[in-house]
């Protein structure tokens, strides 16, 4: 099953709400999938500084010291900024590929969960409620955001198969369904140069976006050509900088609604996940056509 | 007040009992429901916040009206059999699903499989119906004033489906016996699934059809017909007169 949800906000007013409005969408489809959740929100951009979240299975252990042992390494000053399990490391833009090296040379034990200009990742093993408490998610601010609750099927149900997965700089994806030719694709990405941490299909779902969107697509084209390459069932929301997407499977039995009004759009795997939403009484709802691609910039 | 001393009130004037699902669990509706027995005077219900709630109002067996007020989830009105039930909004996947008797209104749009499997009983979706309206039918009359997705009457194997806009992919693929009257036009047509004549008594039952779902101002001659060509499954001819 899985639930999944998104939020793209269109009035800056509701920016201080995002993550509790993505919060309340995603814990009112706890019972789409009980096994782990997780959340991508999409912060204000600083412009002087980007962001990789991280994440431990000891973070006492791997998060001391971490911060001044990264400056030292890279040359320019780090913050780590801790929650939980994860751990959010921010320093200059040009020093992203360098700190990510750095982190990995000085803490093998640690996880990229995702980095770009904004995205911040969290995910768990666990219900949305236990994920977005142990996260603080309700207190996040941003422009939109993504969620996933899992019923696990290609993949072990683990902190590193949970959703969203993000393979590219602030581009991250959820996924409903299962996807037949996973494998082949993987191989033909990583002949490309992409590389992977795990076995899950959704995880070459997002290669294959990222792999697009280097490639010079917009994610509108990038989001078509999963119609013609990926086999499987399908409902995906993706995130990404400035943009928010929506694409179903032409077979489309993975369930989709969403709402749009002046303030945003929102994607639910079932109207549960709206009806909390302000002004959805009024809101243009409907169902994602089958091999549609929709999509939104700021 | 409590609840006992309101459904005896509303016995004895016949107002209508009220739900609130803020207030109370769907499984106490739904209980109160299954608690009916033939003769109640408790013959009108209203269902309040609903919030895309599953299964409101599934297994109703007797002759009541239930106004839902808002938008509901998967399975609303499953299996119903007599009562006329009115979604003052939108419908999850599989509304009216296996319906024996009685009605099914979605004053909105409707999800997957709508009417899926239903023996009996009219379902009507004044919006759009999306992919898989009306799968497997089985003696359940499905009137759409919208759209339908694709894959829809797939192995239909009787009853009728009424659509007042246009059909999806793969219309009808490996029907039996069910009648599909399309207004609009068709994507494509299913596996074994043909365009036929509209003869005078196709023109009449689709006429109480329309009558039925209190559809105006819409004529029967409008509509194309289509139905199975019988070449995926032994028919034999001298059964013909069964249909």
């Amino acid at each position: 099953m899985c639930g999944i949800v998104g939020l793209f906000l269109k009035d800056k007013a509701l920016e201080p709400k995002l993550g509790a409005m993505l919060s309340e969408m995603l814990i009112s489809l706890s019972d789409r999938g009980p096994d782990s959740a997780g959340i991508a929100i999409y912060g204000a951009p600083t412009g002087n500084e980007a962001k990789i979240t991280i994440q431990s299975a000891k973070p006492e252990r791997d998060f001391r010291g971490l911060d001044t042992e990264l400056a030292k390494a890279i040359g320019v000053p780090v913050s780590v900024a801790i929650k939980s399990t994860h751990a959010v490391v921010r320093t200059r833009p040009d020093k992203i590929d360098e700190a990510r090296e750095a982190i990995q040379a000085l803490r093998p034990d640690i996880r990229i969960m995702g980095a770009g200009d904004v995205v911040e990742i969290y995910k768990e093993v666990g219900l949305p409620e236990a994920v977005v408490e142990r996260f603080d998610v309700r207190h996040m601010t941003g422009t939109h955001g993504i969620g996933h609750t899992r019923m696990a099927t290609e993949s072990a149900v683990t902190t590193m198969g949970a959703h969203p997965f993000s393979t590219g700089a602030d581009q991250c994806l959820v996924h409903n369904g299962s996807l037949s030719n996973h494998n082949n694709v993987r191989r033909e990405l990583i002949r490309e140069g992409m590389t992977f941490e795990t076995e899950n299909d959704t995880e070459v779902a997002a290669a294959y976006l990222s792999s697009q969107m280097a490639h010079g697509k917009n994610l509108g084209e990038a989001l078509e050509g999963t119609l013609s390459d990926l086999d499987g069932f399908f409902t995906f929301v993706v995130g990404t900088k400035n943009g928010f997407g929506v694409v179903r499977d032409p077979i489309a039995c993975k369930p989709a609604v969403m709402a749009e009004t002046d303030q945003y759009v929102a994607f639910g795997s079932e109207y549960r996940a709206l009806t909390k939403l302000p002004g959805i009484d009024n809101a243009r709802v409907w169902e994602p056509e089958p091999a549609t691609v929709y999509f939104w910039e700021h | 007040m409590p609840a006992t001393k309101l459904s005896k009130t509303a016995a004895h004037d016949n107002a209508s009992r009220v739900f609130d699902l803020d207030a109370m669990s769907l499984r106490e509706l739904n209980q109160a429901l299954h608690n009916l027995t033939p003769g109640s005077n408790e013959t009108a219900w209203e269902v309040l916040h609903p919030k895309g709630s599953h299964s409101v109002a599934v297994g109703v067996d007797q002759p009541v009206t239930i106004d839902v007020r808002g938008s509901v989830g998967y399975y609303c009105g499953g299996m119903n059999d007599g009562a006329a039930i009115t979604v003052h909004g939108s419908a999850g996947p599989g509304v009216g699903e296996n319906m024996m008797s009685g009605s099914i209104t979605i004053k909105g749009d409707a999800s997957q499989y709508a009417g899926a499997t239903g023996r009996g009983g009219l379902l009507v979706i004044e919006g759009n119906a999306s992919s898989r309206c009306g799968i497997s039918m089985k003696g359940i009359d499905i009137v759409v004033h919208g759209n339908i997705g694709h894959m829809s009457a797939f192995m239909a194997q009787s009853g009728n489906l009424v659509v007042l806009g246009d059909a999806g992919d793969a219309l009808g693929d490996s029907i039996y016996e069910a009648r599909l009257f399309v207004r609009g036009k068709v994507d494509s047509l299913g596996a074994d699934c043909i365009a036929k004549e509209m003869r005078p008594e196709h023109l009449e039952l689709l006429q109480g059809l329309l009558d039925r779902a209190g559809v105006t101002g819409v004529e029967p001659a409008e509509f194309k017909r289509y139905g199975s060509a019988r070449t995926l499954y032994n028919f034999n001819i001298d059964n013909a007169d069964a249909y």
